[in-house]
């Protein structure tokens, strides 16, 4: 073999090649004990950008908190720190899809949370089941995402849940302004689907008639035609259930035509900034959430509220918590969730959907819960949870009387 | 009363695609080029207007003016550094350019005003007067007032004035132009300027009725595009008219046929009145003596 091509291995260089294969192979051990202390990452898909970008901050800051609180008392699993990644899903379903695969392959998160919007959510329920992959929503109500007929199921929610809160919306209707032939205002979208759905279904058990149906799309500016056709069918309230940009531009287009009736909605208004788009109509919409910030506090509620002014100096009081369902949901569901996965013993799937049961007593923000979850019920939160609120002029929620 | 109420808003949004098409028109006109991206431009004069008056306080009267001066000057330099060079080397690429343009101004925007939906407050959207039974802002009277007025002046100026007539003069061709003094280059500029200014006009007065946001131009552009090439992009007042039209035909399927169906039946109908009338609503064919 002529000399240029023969090895240049000769015998002097072995030593030098044992000590890297030596050191590599150290390398390789030594990582094996640093995985012990690796990040537990948890993961976020919520609208962070358009209409609804406030309930996607709430989210955060809800979740961060409860993150923050846990991580300086240790963390789970012996040691490993909580972190949580976003993403946004531009309230889009493809999109939330899209990031909700990256989140389960790339970053590998131990669970996902979601975020305002039920299509988004609804998109994303069949992938969490396939992958195995806990999916917990914090704001989402849409019936069919936890009750997705999955087994195992490995959707929870600490939220509200459509069934519910649309019989919750009639009742207040009928106690409150003696409504006895509410029309319905829904968005043209799987959300307003399922409230169509609960509505219709708690009218008739309640003994409301229904004047009208009516939909709309995200992007509509002008709702008069709608409006008007429920007013001559003889609706003496609207039920109106749309996210806040839609939503302002139905109590603009009332305050137009200059038809005072009473509006009740569902709290897809308080993911953005409803007072600020609709107008003066706006402070007087009554709507659900799952708690308020203002009013005497529990324990638990003061603490947040410290832990929340801390680390969010912008936040000086309860009027600055923006959209606080969102911040107060995030913050009990991350509260449970990382208890489970102490409980678990592990961050794989189904050991952590098993042990969602096995949580406890856990003397939360919104309500103790005792426990939060069991086989039959994904659903945190139930009808007793519920206030009816309304804006002030100056976009702070503050309980109403009645429900 | 549902069909008046109707009418009042589709005059309202037609009146500002016949603004945005007016603008189409314009450089057209004077250049055979456009800023394929007016939706852009309109929504620079929503964010502007708003970061001046809303964010930053001033009043109402000083914020309208700036804005529309920052409007046209956006105009002239989209003329100058994204239309002129492609023109000088007769490379039809201007309009790739003005579409890449607006895109990034859309995320521009988006970085500095904000990724959500900002409402604007408005004097004249704080009342309502009830019209037969329909309720209207006197906002609603005041966009076709102006829109309308716009291409009233711009028609006179064009017909009876020294600078209109050489603006004309300039694409029936620009080397006679140039043999009588007028001077092409400054012409085409003056064009884009108005251009931009108009697109701005039309954001200053749809933003209370709509929301504020950076995305917000985007579909408003390809209609204003849709009316001017269904008027004809020759005739001012064919495309304002064209403009006015879209808008009555999108409020009135709204209004009877529900909002899923707004887009496919008003982009529709375009395309068999091109079929129909190929040069546009009032355009024509050939040579127009100046």
């Amino acid at each position: 073999m002529p000399s240029a091509l023969r090895s240049k291995t000769t015998t002097r260089s072995w030593p030098a090649l044992t000590m890297l294969t030596m050191t590599l192979v150290a390398l390789a051990l030594g990582t094996g004990s640093i995985q012990a202390a690796d990040p537990v990452k948890i993961g976020l898909v919520a609208a962070l950008s358009g209409q609804s970008a406030a309930s996607g901050e709430a989210i955060t800051r809800g979740l961060t908190v409860a993150i923050d609180e846990i991580n300086a008392k240790g963390g789970v699993l012996g040691g490993r720190m909580l972190e949580l990644v976003r993403r946004d899903d531009e309230s889009n379903p493809s999109k939330g899809v899209t990031a909700a695969r990256e989140l389960i392959f790339k970053e590998q998160v131990a669970a996902l949370f979601g975020g305002i919007d039920s299509p988004v959510s609804l998109a994303i329920v069949p992938i969490a089941n396939a992958e195995k992959k806990p999916f917990i929503g914090v704001w989402a109500a849409a019936t069919g995402i936890t009750r997705n007929g999955a087994n195992p199921n490995y959707v929870f929610r600490v939220s509200a849940v459509d069934v519910i809160v649309d019989k919750g919306l009639l009742q207040y209707a009928a106690k409150t302004y003696g409504a006895k032939k509410p029309g319905l205002m829904l968005i043209n979208n799987p959300w307003g689907e399922s409230n169509n759905d609960g509505l219709t279904k708690a009218a008739a058990a309640q003994g409301l008639a229904i004047a009208g149906v009516e939909k709309f799309q995200t992007e509509d500016v002008d709702m008069v035609p709608q409006l008007s056709r429920l007013k001559e069918a003889g609706a003496d309230s609207i039920i109106l259930v749309a996210n806040a940009a839609p939503a302002a531009q139905v109590v603009r287009s009332l305050d137009r035509m200059g038809w005072a009736a009473p509006v009740i909605s569902h709290w897809g208004i308080s993911g953005g900034r409803f007072v600020e788009l609709g107008g003066p109509g706006a402070s007087k919409v009554a709507f659900v959430q799952t708690y308020s910030f203002f009013g005497e506090q529990n324990p638990r509620g003061k603490h947040v509220l410290e832990l929340l002014m801390k680390r969010y100096p912008q936040v000086k009081s309860p009027a600055d918590v923006i959209a606080p369902v969102g911040t107060a949901n995030a913050y009990d569901a991350m509260q449970i969730l990382a208890r489970a996965i102490q409980a678990a013993g592990a961050t794989d799937g189904p050991k952590v959907r098993e042990a969602m049961y096995k949580v406890g007593r856990y003397e939360g923000l919104i309500k103790t819960y005792d426990p939060a979850f069991t086989a039959d019920n994904h659903d945190a939160l139930n009808e007793n949870d519920y206030v009816m609120v309304r804006y002030t002029d100056k976009g702070e929620i503050v309980p109403v009387k009645g429900k | 009363m549902l069909i008046l109420s109707a009418l009042i808003t589709g005059v309202a949004t037609g009146s500002m695609y016949g603004l945005l098409a007016l603008g189409f028109h314009v450089t057209w006109a004077v250049s055979r080029t456009v800023n394929f991206a007016q939706g852009s431009s309109m929504m620079l004069g929503a964010v502007l207007l708003y970061g001046l008056a809303v964010t930053h306080g001033w009043p109402g009267a000083v914020a309208v003016a700036v804005t529309l001066g920052l409007c046209g000057a956006y105009g002239l330099a989209i003329e100058r550094c994204v239309v002129r060079p492609f023109v000088a080397r007769r490379s039809d690429a201007w309009l790739m350019a003005t579409v890449a343009v607006g895109i990034v101004l859309d995320n521009v925007a988006l970085f500095t005003f904000g990724k959500e939906p900002r409402g604007m407050p408005s004097p004249l959207t704080r009342h309502t007067v009830q019209v037969l039974g329909a309720g209207v802002y006197p906002l609603h009277l005041l966009i076709p007032a102006v829109g309308l007025g716009i291409a009233a002046a711009l028609a006179l100026v064009t017909r009876y004035t020294v600078y209109g007539k050489a603006l004309l003069a300039v694409v029936q061709s620009p080397q006679a132009a140039r043999l009588i003094g007028v001077r092409v280059e400054t012409a085409t500029s003056a064009a884009y300027v108005l251009s931009t200014i108009f697109a701005g006009v039309a954001g200053v007065l749809i933003a209370p009725l709509v929301t504020v946001s950076a995305g917000m131009g985007w579909v408003f552009g390809i209609k204003a595009f849709a009316a001017a090439i269904l008027g004809g992009l020759d005739s001012a007042w064919g495309v304002v008219v064209a403009g006015i039209l879209f808008g009555l035909t999108e409020a009135l399927v709204t209004t009877l046929l529900g909002s899923t169906y707004t887009n496919i039946l008003s982009f529709g109908i375009v395309i068999p009145a091109l079929a129909l009338m190929p040069h546009g609503l009032l355009g024509r064919a050939g040579a127009q003596r100046v």
